[in-house]
């Protein structure tokens, strides 16, 4: 992480021995702020909570952010290049219904699987290109690719869910694997796959880079417009494993499945310390960013709270993040 | 008698003293030029005039009066206007909705538009400055822009201006008339304080001077008769430069660089020249001249409409980037801060950006421990003024962004031709120094350079050979021992252009 202390960058000299010892005290608290966050709010759960702490109470929360956590590796770059995509949540369920009905039609599931993974890394590839290549807003034309992926998925079902016939289908979302559900196992996957890639291959540099100073990273000899279609491709791709894995825990594919999705997939990496403005992004912020989201409504969800309340609840959260960020950010700068 | 007082004023940040002690008077009916390197105080300072700061020590008196500011409003209300680099103002809206920003005269609660408009009328006139109140400010050049700025604060009865830096990106006829309105105001009895790296515009326009180094007032001259460019710079940089271009003399090989009959955008007519291994060839025009968009060219940054490019014979892929940059032609572009650094990622992500390609472990992954070596090595080599390689590059200073946006280009192993655009601007002496030190060893290698620049003692200083360009085409050439500021400028002015003053064309 960097040293964010101004007054060193005027003059590396200045400071006694006490006031650096305070100064890194104070590194080490803004780094690791939210991760000391989420571990005081989990004591305190387990403590506080009925059945909070227990190993299934534990795993039912990890699965249920398991389609949020992958989608938020892919979010995660999205952001960090200053771009933003809200198709996501109708990709999932776009995904879900067409992968039910191609299975059902060829008797495949491994087929069912391919076609939706496909149809979302096209959803992707046309969203980065119209950004990138045709200069439009990403908030503009995720929204329009949202409505019209949504239009996608109410078509191809006829407003029905499509149930699946093939018993394999199932086992994606249930299978048990050492112990954990399959679903949390590619979550998982995920966050070590996308936090290599950001942090140790050029691709995940340059998203970065891109997110920082487009212009700059361009005259730099970033290929600009092909990272940022990559971005979308792979986020469009990874959205149609979630929808997969949510049509298979739903046992059909449902064409309002994911509804608010994306907003949440967006939260938990704000929460987790994304920047909007793009160039800051870290993979354990946004992992920590999911579980206190998760954490948050399994909480409530188990102190029988009632679920229009978690929307407020939720939203104070990601509020108070935001002002904690941008209080931190202020402080940098004065 | 002194108008505005600055008594022992000093500023602490966390861990740091920005300013300390400093104390010093300006006169109304005065300007008084404000001179250091860069991060020396003069901002901090200008901040606290402005109440953007509250100083931790010492205090303001202005007439007589001890002021504590509190905010930036505290200080409008008593007279205070800074006018900063970069300028603040509504794009969108008209000189007069500008200059009577929250305040346009209504009449039945709707916007009296003929009233305003006599109004702004009346007083641009007598303020002898030529604009249209109707014109929307983004249709201005930067100097008007700069203008109307200036108005708004004359027109708030402002008695304190300071302007920071106001001539970085004015070309000379808009400096001649920026003076000219800075004489009237301080024939008007305002109080001014004007912050230059310019040297002659310090002796062009300031009746005193007091210099920063380090957030301390080194020294105060109450008038400049008698003073010497040699003890400003001596004060600022603390020890003595006696040339600060230090041009060395060198071999030169085959031609490296050859650009033919290249147009594009701001680029009518055909451009084309040769740079040969070893060369610096320097760019000179006035501002709009064509030079920054004929490198852009070069470098594939815009698409170009004809011609071709090619180093050591072969041709360049048109209008690709990084075609360019395999080939060993890079770029360091005019706008640091948009074009050139990446501000949130680190001094060594900056350094590493381009070069990394080169070192990655099995083809794919970054190599940390590479590129930590490689930016150390710079950071040490160019001096680069940093805590460490991990510090965010926006918070560094000027002239330590431009050496991490030249050693972005140095780390490649391939580097044939730099063209570097507007390298020193806005940067202090002693860095420039350092910087023309780069170029100089650079060419030594046999690296081909073109430095664009508005300095023209910058261009004849450095430069083996000088191109000049005006109105979008080349107009003329000159050996080292053929420039001359005389006749380079002749090539640089438009037609029937007026000859230009020749405050900022003085050599050291």
């Amino acid at each position: 992480m960097t040293d964010r202390n101004t007054a060193t960058a005027l003059d590396p000299a200045a400071g006694s021995q006490p006031a650096r010892r305070n100064a890194a005290l104070w590194q080490f608290v803004d780094d690791y702020s939210l991760i000391l966050i989420f571990v005081a709010l989990f004591a305190v759960l387990s403590c506080t909570v009925e059945y909070f702490f227990s190993w299934d109470n534990v795993v039912g929360l990890a699965l249920s952010v398991s389609q949020i956590g992958m989608v938020a590796c892919t979010m995660m770059f999205c952001l960090a290049s200053r771009d933003f995509d809200l198709s996501v949540g109708s990709t999932v369920a776009f995904a879900g219904v067409l992968c039910a009905i191609v299975s059902n039609a060829t008797g495949s599931v491994t087929l069912g699987i391919a076609a939706a993974l496909v149809a979302g890394a096209v959803i992707g590839f046309v969203n980065g290109t119209v950004i990138a290549k045709l200069k439009i807003n990403a908030l503009i034309t995720t929204l329009a690719t949202m409505e019209i992926v949504r239009g996608l998925a109410f078509i191809s079902s006829q407003g029905q869910a499509v149930g699946v016939s093939n018993e394999a289908f199932f086992s994606i979302g249930s299978a048990i694997l050492f112990g954990l559900p399959a679903p949390v196992w590619v979550t998982l996957a995920c966050f070590v796959l996308f936090g290599v890639l950001l942090n140790k291959t050029i691709y995940g540099r340059n998203t970065l880079a891109i997110g920082g100073n487009p212009d700059a990273a361009r005259l730099a000899g970033v290929s600009v417009d092909r990272t940022r279609i990559m971005i979308f491709l792979i986020q469009g791709a990874v959205a149609a494993l979630a929808g997969i894995i949510l049509a298979s825990r739903m046992t059909s594919g449902q064409p309002n499945a994911g509804e608010g999705f994306e907003l949440n997939v967006i939260s938990a990496c704000v929460l987790g310390g994304v920047s909007l403005m793009g160039g800051r992004a870290s993979i354990s912020g946004v992992l920590v960013g999911v579980l206190i989201m998760g954490t948050v409504q399994n909480a409530m969800s188990l102190m029988n709270i009632d679920a229009f309340y978690q929307y407020l609840v939720r939203g104070t959260i990601l509020l108070i993040a935001v002002l904690v960020d941008q209080l931190k950010n202020r402080r940098q700068s004065r | 008698m002194s108008f505005l007082q600055f008594q022992g004023i000093g500023k602490t940040f966390p861990g740091v003293r920005a300013l300390s002690d400093v104390s010093f008077a300006v006169r109304a009916g005065g300007v008084h030029g404000l001179l250091g390197e860069n991060g020396a105080g003069k901002s901090t300072m200008m901040k606290i005039l402005g109440g953007e700061y509250i100083p931790n020590e010492g205090q303001l008196v202005i007439d007589g009066q001890p002021r504590a500011f509190r905010s930036a409003a505290d200080a409008i209300d008593a007279g205070v206007a800074i006018i900063h680099q970069e300028l603040q103002y509504v794009p969108e809206l008209t000189v007069m909705e500008n200059l009577l920003l929250g305040r346009l005269p209504t009449r039945f609660g709707l916007v009296d538009r003929g009233r305003a408009l006599a109004w702004t009328r009346e007083k641009l006139d007598a303020l002898g400055v030529d604009l249209d109140p109707r014109t929307r400010l983004k249709q201005l050049s930067i100097g008007q822009r700069q203008m109307v700025e200036i108005c708004k604060a004359v027109l708030r009865d402002a008695k304190i201006l300071a302007l920071d830096e106001p001539t970085s990106s004015l070309s000379h006829r808009e400096t001649d008339v920026l003076f000219r309105l800075v004489r009237d105001l301080k024939a008007q009895g305002k109080a001014m304080i004007y912050i230059s790296h310019r040297l002659d515009e310090i002796f062009e326009l300031c009746d005193a001077a007091t210099i920063f180094r380090d957030g301390r007032k080194v020294a105060d001259f109450d008038t400049l008769e008698g003073v010497t460019r040699d003890m400003l710079v001596q004060r600022m940089v603390g020890r003595e430069i006696s040339d600060i271009f230090g041009y060395r003399e060198r071999a030169q090989g085959d031609v490296r660089l050859a650009v033919r009959n290249l147009t594009g955008h701001a680029v009518k007519e055909p451009v084309s020249f040769d740079v040969r291994a070893g060369e610096i060839v320097g760019f000179f025009g006035l501002v709009g001249a064509g030079r920054s968009e004929a490198m852009r060219l070069v470098y594939g940054a815009d698409r170009r409409e004809s011609g071709t490019v090619a180093i050591d014979g072969t041709t360049l892929r048109p209008s690709d980037i990084r075609s360019s940059i395999r080939s060993g032609l890079m770029f360091c572009p005019e706008d640091r801060k948009e074009d050139g650094i990446i501000g949130v990622r680190s001094v060594a992500e900056n350094i590493n950006i381009s070069a990394r390609r080169n070192h990655l472990r099995a083809g794919l992954f970054v190599n940390d421990a590479n590129e930590a070596r490689t930016a150390d090595s710079f950071i040490q080599r160019l001096r680069i003024r940093t805590p460490h390689r991990r510090q965010e590059i926006r918070l560094l200073s000027g002239g330590n962004q431009q050496k991490a946006v030249l050693s972005r280009w140095l780390a490649e192993k391939d580097l044939r031709v730099l063209i570097v655009d507007e390298p020193t601007r806005g940067i202090d002496v002693g860095a420039k120094n350092e910087i023309y030190n780069v170029l100089y060893e650079l060419a030594e290698r046999g690296v081909a350079i073109v430095m664009v620049s508005s300095e023209l003692p910058e261009v004849l200083g450095v430069s083996d050979r000088v191109i000049v360009m005006c109105g979008g085409r080349i107009t003329g050439q000159f050996a080292r021992h053929e420039a001359n500021e005389e006749a380079v400028l002749g090539r640089a002015l438009p037609e029937g252009a007026a000859q230009p003053s020749m405050h900022s064309t003085r050599t050291a």
